[in-house]
């Protein structure tokens, strides 16, 4: 019950605080409140035991991409520079999508089912095996480097290309005001 | 940013803090919540509030360029490293049983080294991109 309310409040929060984001001309603002978004998420994700990713969310999310994103203003601007204006197609075609979301949630199983496939499929095997074939207390350790050893790889791939990507794009020397491409100065 | 005597002082207390929970949370991924990814988000956190606080100038100075751009590709390749390394010793790519006598043994010898590699290969790359996108 005590969880339910605390659920309640967070989501209510998630949605005052997306509103917020999306009010805000104040590029600066809206960043902060981007951080408190992901932080609010991360507490989110602690209440559905899900500690890990809760602590995923919170350094990343909260951490490391509002520097990014404060970095960024810091090289564009601070303000918003053009006026929003209603569009009445992109209305629609958002009433649209966000209805067929909430038309599609229908077929979702309910919250923490058991008979669903993700459920009955391979978790129970990890469930009984790991504590015998890896050893390793934290189930979702053992799970992620381990058992899924081959797609936590993929991801260290991924995130090493997305540096490599920035790099190419971003790091190979600035152009200054007087047109030199100074080398090394990422 | 030579003026924030307040933020020198309470960054130059946490940093050492920051880097020590990093640690902690590197090694203490399978005992508790935590691994690779978020002890080297937090490892690089530390760094980027040195950056933030004393210059990316300094920072540049702490951490040369060109050594955290190799370290990225460290951690990857030490991941693969022990995925190669479980070929040569019989298994298939990415199998921890073998490497120590007993498959326990080496399924914790595999995670631990594995989780090192993300871990190295996330703090650096984080950096990497502050570094891209932090005003001179």
């Amino acid at each position: 019950m005590t969880v339910t309310i605390i659920n309640i409040i967070l989501l209510c929060l998630l949605v005052v605080t997306a509103i917020a984001v999306n009010q805000q001309r104040n590029l600066f603002a809206a960043t902060m409140l981007a951080g408190i978004y992901s932080l609010i998420s991360a507490s989110l994700f602690v209440c559905l035991d899900a500690v890990d990713v809760a602590f995923t969310e919170a350094s990343v999310g909260a951490g490391i991409a509002t520097i990014l994103f404060l970095g960024t203003l810091a090289l564009t601007g601070f303000e918003e520079k053009t006026e929003v204006k209603v569009s009445i197609p992109g209305l629609i075609i958002v009433l649209i999508t966000g209805g067929l979301l909430i038309y599609g949630l229908q077929d979702i199983p309910a919250f923490g089912d058991a008979n669903t496939p993700v459920q009955t499929y391979l978790a129970g095997k990890y469930i009984e095996d790991s504590a015998t074939e890896i050893g390793v207390p934290n189930l979702v350790t053992s799970v992620l480097a381990s058992y899924r050893g081959y797609d936590t790889f993929g991801e260290t791939t991924v995130i090493f290309t997305a540096g490599i990507g920035v790099l190419m794009l971003l790091g190979r020397g600035r152009k200054h005001k007087k047109g030199l491409l100074e080398e090394g100065d990422y | 940013m030579e003026h924030y005597l307040v933020l020198r002082v309470v960054a130059r207390l946490l940093i050492p803090l920051i880097m020590l929970f990093a640690l902690y949370v590197q090694f203490h991924g399978d005992y508790g919540p935590g691994g690779g990814f978020q002890a080297g988000v937090i490892f690089a956190a530390g760094f980027i509030l040195y950056g933030i606080i004393y210059g990316v100038d300094s920072l540049r100075e702490v951490v040369h360029p060109g050594f955290v751009r190799s370290l990225a590709a460290f951690g990857v390749l030490l991941y693969a490293g022990v995925g190669i390394a479980g070929m040569l010793m019989g298994g298939e790519f990415l199998n921890y049983n073998v490497l120590a006598t007993d498959p326990v043994a080496g399924q914790h010898l595999g995670i631990l080294i594995i989780e090192a590699g993300v871990g190295i290969t996330v703090a650096s790359t984080m950096v990497i991109l502050f570094y891209a996108f932090a005003r001179p």
